[in-house]
């Protein structure tokens, strides 16, 4: 399992890995919202937590159609599920893989984004936060569309229809803590509801995701 | 332990392709497969590998015993070949991978990136990964594909190698590899009509 | 006689063929008595005046959202635990019913939001689940129609069904939460059991009982037709193989 993790990582990070695409992504959601809503600070400050939200979860589903269909095009993805790993390991390792190369670096990346948007300053802490426990649901769930949507030509798009409504709780907790956060409210209870989910997530999805791998591949 | 095939039906996209299929290879043996495209010797390899599950019959003694190499080699193009073999040695909880370069010439190359190889050495490369998985049963489907002479020679050594070792071999293939081989032609187990319920068989 | 003889398609066909004349003529003779008792037998409301006689098409419409994907939720179970491939059938020959029936009551809903709430849509709890359900739809009626193998088609499309449900279930209280945060207490939504009256409740249930007659009679005649679609992909490829 360690040697999926490491070798992921080393491939998203050499040439053509196609690290920094979602940060680049999420760089220019946030540039272009002051030109499309109006430069106002206040209302840059109201919308800046949900808009730091958006803009991470499309810059994590930007990569999604990517995770497994590399591995699935060159044979790999049959190899491993003749080695030894199991199916749900093999799925859960590359969901860590592309939280690592994906939703670390954006949840590292948002406070500083968030001074372009005029975030309050109570609201960076909380942010982050938020960002830490909302985004490796992002990639679980994302790992399961993947597994999905593997074995069609095209299935980006598709891969976009079937996770976003799946995205809609953890965005919901999400960007609603972060908001609390930055209006000095207490964000308690979203924080621990996103908590829940991303932990149920990260347990259950993985037989799920592996259960329709194990489809794709017969 | 033996791998045995017994009475396999095995079928793609629920229509039965190849039926009745029974065979035993012991330690040390190699059996040929051999019939024209489109027979089902693929889907039957896939089956055996445990990829897909046969539509009847059994296979035992493959469980975590076989190591399987299709078309595509699964390597990847920005790492090494030295780092592409290391992998697969981690995965399959093996160490060393040198027995694995020498086997297949690739010492020379294992500091190149896999993407920089010819089609040649990239099949050999894939090949290599079958020496470091230390699995006995080797399940290839057609394994010389874009090999020279030469390498095809080297191929043929790595199985007389590994069959000395005690392992087998299940291969697909066209070619004569100059083995003392086994072989079973498919062909005359193409699915006749009705003999296996197809999925699709309760619609008629 | 077990239920589960009709998972032979033939025999389901056979049936089908049976009952079906029978839910048409219900579902019509209930629509056609509901609707024109709840449109032109029934007393304006003393606030909501006529609109509220849009109630005969939205509430209906509503249930019957719910409930396809509930069916769809229950036919993929048997699908996977038992393998018959009508009930694979019936689901995916359920969502586009209940696509439409989203969107019947999206719109009518709408219609009767513009003069009560002075909005054409509003993100309300219940109207942000309903637009969450319709995604959903979509999303597994895509994947139904981008797989090419049937048996691969329906296995994944019921992993999705469940953990759609898991997750749609899960938006529906996250919706609520949100909404909350957002607008102090829903102001803009209706709880219609304390409205309805009886003089309204009587037509409404008669038109629910033609809604779901007419679910039955829609998803019946789809299955049918997808298992014709089956039957003769199987006589394609048996045909193929004599030649």
């Amino acid at each position: 399992m360690r040697a999926l993790l490491i070798r992921d990582l080393r491939l998203a990070l050499r040439a053509g890995g196609g690290f920094g695409l979602g940060l680049a992504f999420f760089l220019i959601v946030v540039v272009l919202v002051p030109f499309s809503v109006g430069p106002a600070p206040e209302l840059l400050t109201r919308i800046a937590p949900g808009v730091l939200w958006l803009g991470a979860l499309l810059a994590c589903l930007l990569s999604l159609d990517r995770l497994l269909a590399v591995d699935w095009e060159d044979g790999a993805l049959d190899l491993l599920a003749t080695s030894p790993l199991p199916l749900e390991g093999v799925v859960a390792i590359k969901a860590v893989a592309h939280w690592i190369t994906t939703g670390l670096p954006l949840v590292l990346a948002a406070p500083v984004l968030g001074v372009l948007l005029n975030l309050a300053p109570a609201g960076y802490g909380v942010l982050v936060l938020s960002l830490l426990l909302g985004t490796p649901a992002l990639s679980m769930i994302g790992a399961f569309g993947a597994a999905l949507t593997v074995g069609i030509k095209r299935g980006g798009l598709l891969l976009s229809l079937l996770v976003l409504p799946l995205y809609v709780p953890t965005l919901i907790f999400g960007a609603e803590a972060a908001r609390r956060g930055a209006e000095g409210l207490d964000p308690g209870t979203p924080l621990l509801m996103l908590a829940g989910i991303t932990g149920a997530v990260l347990a259950l999805m993985p037989f799920a995701a592996g259960a329709v791998l194990r489809v794709n591949l017969r | 332990m033996d791998l045995t095939v017994t009475n396999l039906a095995v079928g793609r996209g629920g229509v039965p392709v190849l039926a009745g299929v029974s065979f035993a290879l012991a330690p040390g043996e190699v059996l040929v497969l051999r019939g024209p495209n489109g027979a089902g010797k693929t889907t039957l390899l896939r089956s055996i590998a445990g990829l897909q599950e046969p539509m009847a019959g059994q296979v035992a003694g493959a469980e975590d015993r076989i190591a399987y190499a299709a078309h595509a080699d699964g390597l990847k193009s920005a790492l090494t070949v030295a780092e592409n073999l290391a992998f697969w040695a981690a995965v399959f909880e093996q160490t060393g991978i040198d027995q694995a370069l020498s086997a297949f010439d690739l010492h020379d190359l294992q500091d190149r990136r896999a993407g920089q190889l010819s089609a040649g050495q990239k099949r050999r490369l894939g090949l290599a990964r079958l020496v470091v998985t230390g699995r006995p049963v080797w399940v290839l489907d057609e394994p010389t594909v874009s090999l020279d002479a030469a390498s095809v020679a080297l191929f043929a050594q790595a199985v007389r190698a590994h069959l000395a070792a005690g392992g087998s071999a299940l291969i697909a293939t066209h070619i004569d590899l100059g083995l003392d081989a086994r072989v079973l032609d498919v062909t005359p187990y193409r699915a006749a009509l009705g003999a296996v319920a197809s999925s699709d068989e309760v619609f008629l | 006689m077990s239920l589960w003889e009709y998972a032979n398609p033939v025999k389901f066909l056979r049936l089908s063929e049976r009952v079906l004349p029978w839910f048409w003529g219900l579902s019509a003779m209930c629509l056609v008595v509901g609707l024109v008792w709840g449109f032109f037998f029934t007393p304006d409301d003393f606030r909501q005046g006529s609109t509220v006689k849009i109630i005969y098409l939205h509430v209906p419409s509503a249930l019957m959202a719910i409930n396809a994907w509930f069916m769809m939720l229950v036919a993929s179970l048997i699908w996977i635990i038992r393998r018959h491939h009508v009930s694979a059938l019936a689901a995916r020959a359920a969502a586009p019913v209940g696509v439409v029936m989203t969107l019947i009551a999206l719109f009518t809903g709408a219609i009767w939001g513009q003069p009560m709430w002075g909005t054409w849509w509003a993100w309300d709890p219940r109207l942000t689940s309903f637009l969450i359900l319709f995604l959903f739809y979509l999303g597994y009626i895509a994947l139904w129609e981008a797989i090419e193998d049937p048996d691969t088609a329906a296995d994944l499309t019921s992993i999705l069904c469940l953990v759609g449900t898991v997750f749609a279930v899960l938006s529906r209280y996250a919706v609520n939460f949100w909404n909350q945060g957002l607008h102090q207490g829903a102001s803009l939504s209706l709880d219609k059991e304390e409205n309805v009256a009886d003089v309204f409740y009587q037509p409404l249930l008669v038109c629910i009982a033609g809604f779901v007659c007419l679910f039955f009679a829609l998803v019946l005649y789809r299955t049918g037709t997808e298992i014709r679609v089956r039957r003769t992909r199987a006589l394609i490829a048996r045909e193929g193989k004599l030649a």
